[in-house]
């Protein structure tokens, strides 16, 4: 329906020939930084898949090696209690802070919020690239560590002192890697809030937002006023480590028999304030820019405006703002009185009610749509049930009392790994599938899309539904093997259906990296700006987009989000 | 007696549990039947407002009541949880202790990867503990010269307590940040190096249980199990006795720190 240019496919005429390393390698385009997040991101995902994908033979299979690949890791082919929890915390740490935030922030912050706004490209180019290449050695740098002696970090992703201020060199690696990423995403918080707040689009006010916009943007404030702290913890612990302070560790501990030689009189749990403050906006970090993905998928393929825009966008403001109040919810059982555990149990009941209303506008969006099933419609939809679970399941474990039976058990696991898993990552691959007309020019096939999409679905389910049963039953998390326990061995049997999900799951995932890369190539040509007839503004640029972005500057004349009866999108920067 | 164990939550065997399986009993009901209602509204939305010839998307700005009733009726129950069920619940576990003088009281503390239970003896008043007297056989540094702590009990990986009878248990960490887990007793408590933590529970049947570490510790993490026995009184008494004679005044605990690196 677009008006403008359809000279798709050239791309890369800039002004003037720049060289291949400046226009690929060190470039300053937030399209090619965008898509150099992305394709690393997508490295450590698989990555960070993987670990979990051996850990899971351990769980299934306590004791014996591992098929195939068992030698390259240890001797006998078994993975060793070592290796398991450096395994385990390496899982959360790249798929966390390497993998979902620059996946979710980097690359579509990134790549969409100066399309979505009508500007050239982010406010502050150079800053952008400096927050991809310091990402990047914070990537190389937890890489790195695990060929340390000792291995890498083993102390969970959320390393608890002492254990982790007495663990070996690689957590002093770790905490190096995690100041990097930290630098990093702060550097991309303030890009973002002043691109999208100072590069707007002629007409373009906040209410005309996509609301992939204002969920990118609250995700930039959250990153920007929750990392710091943990920026500063992270050199705390660093200090403990190396320069022999005792931020971390209190007197008169005893390790392996021998009291420790340290100067005491510090506090473990100050270590947790730290870092929950940042780890439970973090939560929403990884959350909020799906929930802006799916909202622009629902959107283009119900035909229909938004239900409750402005309801909407309150509700993911209030939301964040929430999230910098619950962080104690993940330390109820640290010994809290009672006045702390009542106040952030509240707090956690009241954040779920944005939640609840965020899922309700979704809902009622759909009401009256004339659906489109195409694979990125699929993702986007299936965010809804999975969340709903994550969320769901949340309910138990933000009540303190019923939060003692499930604290720190499989439940926790599930939980969060549905909010995460088929919510996040799912939202996000649905976003691949519908942009990615408009970064190569080219659709994704979408037989294969829908293979991979039925695959996951089900295998996810596999995976993380019976965790919840397990955490139920009591079995803790983080066991190498957990039929030690009784209630441990009477639930066994369900960690080999997770496992055999999760390789299954591993396995559905082939035909979404190789269709990503060969449609690049191959794929259909798009032969318009705006494919799938959409509304804002990124779909005024041709496919893929040129150097600094419109040919011509746009204009916004209306809500982000409106159609004409026969089901015709009315785009915003149409006159 | 002999439990079984499955995939839902385990037997429940302490006083105070009931509370807390009823809220989480309640709470899944809850969550069910907000998931199938939200279900099988989007299913009916999926079928019935699928692209097809003929039909076409309703545009005009709609507003509907409902949601704002069921976002109040959510609210409603979530107040009604906090206030009936998780502030009273949480209130009689973590601050209503039952008087000492009723109760038996026990110390433990946590270290990798192994729980030393330490009982108080015959005198009820437990030794004075310094890291500067910890070694091999005396792995949490009890005084056994003083008169309160010569006929301390300790033992390794092994509680026992009487039935139908309150305990008091002093939480204590020598190493690493460890939790107190026992699912049968919907017990749960960090162990914190640095702090004191007191819990109470009381056991209502007889059996044999486990106590779990909750939180990650180390290497040994997963066999960081300690066998949790419920007696009848007699049993405890008789199990008691047993253990001062083979105490005797001048020998020491046969405990040893189970030593792992």
């Amino acid at each position: 329906m677009s008006g403008h240019g359809t000279g798709a496919g050239h791309a890369h005429e800039g002004h003037h020939e720049l060289p291949f390393w400046r226009k690929y390698i060190f470039s300053t385009d937030h399209k090619v930084i965008g898509l150099q997040y992305g394709i690393t991101a997508t490295f450590f995902l698989l990555f960070g898949f993987g670990l979990m994908l051996l850990m899971r033979w351990q769980l299934a299979f306590p004791g014996q090696a591992i098929p195939v690949i068992g030698k390259m890791i240890s001797d006998d082919g078994v993975l060793t209690p070592e290796l398991y929890n450096q395994f385990g915390a390496m899982h959360g740490t790249i798929m966390i802070f390497l993998g979902v935030v620059p996946m979710a922030v980097g690359a579509f912050a990134n790549y969409l919020v100066p399309l979505q706004v009508g500007a050239q490209d982010m406010a502050f180019p150079k800053l952008n690239s400096a927050s991809y290449w310091v990402y990047f050695c914070g990537g190389v740098v937890m890489l790195a560590s695990f060929f340390f002696e000792g291995g890498a970090a083993a102390s969970g992703w959320t390393s608890y002192p002492p254990l982790s201020d007495i663990a070996n060199n690689a957590q002093s690696v770790w905490l190096v890697g995690m100041v990097f990423l930290i630098t990093s995403s702060l550097l991309g918080g303030v890009n973002t809030i002043v691109t999208a707040i100072q590069l707007r689009a002629k007409g373009l006010g906040f209410m005309n937002w996509p609301v992939h916009v204002w969920a990118q943007v609250i995700t930039a404030f959250l990153l920007l006023l929750a990392f710091p702290p943990l920026e500063a913890a992270g050199v705390l612990q660093l200090m403990d480590r190396l320069a022999g302070t005792s931020f971390f560790l209190p007197s008169g501990l005893v390790v392996s028999g021998e009291p420790l030689k340290v100067s005491g009189g510090g506090n473990p749990l100050l270590w947790q304030h730290l870092f929950w403050f940042l780890a439970h906006p973090e939560v929403y970090v990884l959350i909020l820019p799906a929930v802006g993905i799916i909202g622009e998928i629902y959107v283009t393929n119900t035909r229909k405006p938004l239900y409750g825009y402005k309801t909407l966008v309150y509700s993911l403001i209030f939301l964040g703002f929430m999230s910098f109040i619950v962080w104690a919810h993940h330390m109820f059982m640290t010994g809290m009185g009672v006045t702390l555990s009542n106040f952030f149990q509240t707090t956690t009941m009241i954040i779920s009610i944005p939640s609840v209303i965020i899922l309700t506008t979704y809902l009622l969006t759909l009401w009256g749509g004339s659906i489109r099933y195409n694979t990125a419609m699929l993702f986007a939809l299936a965010f809804l049930p999975m969340f709903a679970i994550g969320g769901l399941t949340g309910l138990p474990l933000g009540l303190t009392a019923s939060d003692i039976h499930l604290h720190d058990t499989y439940y926790v696991i599930g939980h969060f790994h549905y909010v995460v898993a088929p919510g996040t990552l799912f939202a996000l691959m649905g976003g691949v599938y519908f942009w990615y007309p408009k970064i190569t020019g080219r659709f994704m096939s979408e037989t294969w899309g829908k293979i991979h999409f039925w695959g996951s679905i089900i295998a996810i389910n596999g995976i993380f539904m019976p965790m919840l049963f397990m955490g139920m039953a009591g079995v803790s998390r983080r066991l190498y093997d957990q039929t030690v326990y009784m209630h441990g061995a009477a639930t066994q049997n369900l960690n080999v259906l997770m496992s055999v999900s999760a390789w299954i799951l591993a396995v559905m995932q082939i035909p979404f990296v190789i269709n990503m890369f060969v449609s690049w190539k191959t794929g259909k040509k798009c032969e318009s700006n705006n494919p799938w007839d959409a509304t804002t503004l990124e779909w005024a640029a041709t496919c893929p987009p040129p150097h600094e972005n419109f040919t011509t500057p746009v204009e916004v004349y209306r809500d982000p989000y409106q159609f004409n009866t026969a089901n015709q999108a009315i785009p915003q920067f149409k006159a | 007696m002999e439990h079984k164990y499955g995939y839902w939550l385990p037997p429940n065997i302490s006083a105070h549990g009931a509370g807390i399986d009823q809220l989480i009993t309640f709470l899944h009901y809850f969550m069910a039947v907000l998931f199938i209602g939200w279900g099988i509204y989007l299913v009916y939305c999926l079928i019935a407002f699928r692209e097809r010839p003929g039909h076409s998307a309703d545009i005009t700005p709609k507003h509907f009541g409902v949601p704002k009733f069921l976002e109040i009726g959510i609210v409603l129950i979530e107040v009604c949880l906090l206030v009936f069920f998780s502030y009273p619940i949480w209130a009689k576990v973590k601050t209503e202790f039952p008087n000492e003088k009723d109760a038996i009281r026990i110390d433990v503390t946590a270290e990798q990867f192994a729980w030393n239970i330490h009982y108080p003896g015959k005198d009820g008043v437990f030794g004075k503990t310094s890291i500067e007297k910890i070694d091999g056989t005396n792995p949490i540094g009890i005084d056994r010269e003083s008169a309160e702590g010569k006929d301390d009990l300790l033992v390794l990986n092994e509680m026992k307590i009487p039935v139908n009878k309150p305990v008091i248990v002093t939480l204590r960490s020598k190493d690493v940040i460890h939790s107190f887990a026992i699912p049968v007793m919907r017990v749960k408590q960090d162990a914190i190096p640095g702090m004191d933590i007191p819990i109470w529970f009381e056991a209502k049947e007889t059996g044999q249980y486990e106590i779990g570490c909750a939180q990650l510790c180390g290497i040994g993490h997963y066999r960081m199990k300690a066998n949790f026995t419920v007696l009848s009184q007699e049993d405890y008494d008789k199990w008691l006795d047993e253990e001062h004679k083979a105490l005797g005044l001048e020998a020491a605990p046969t405990a040893a720190s189970t030593e792992t690196k």
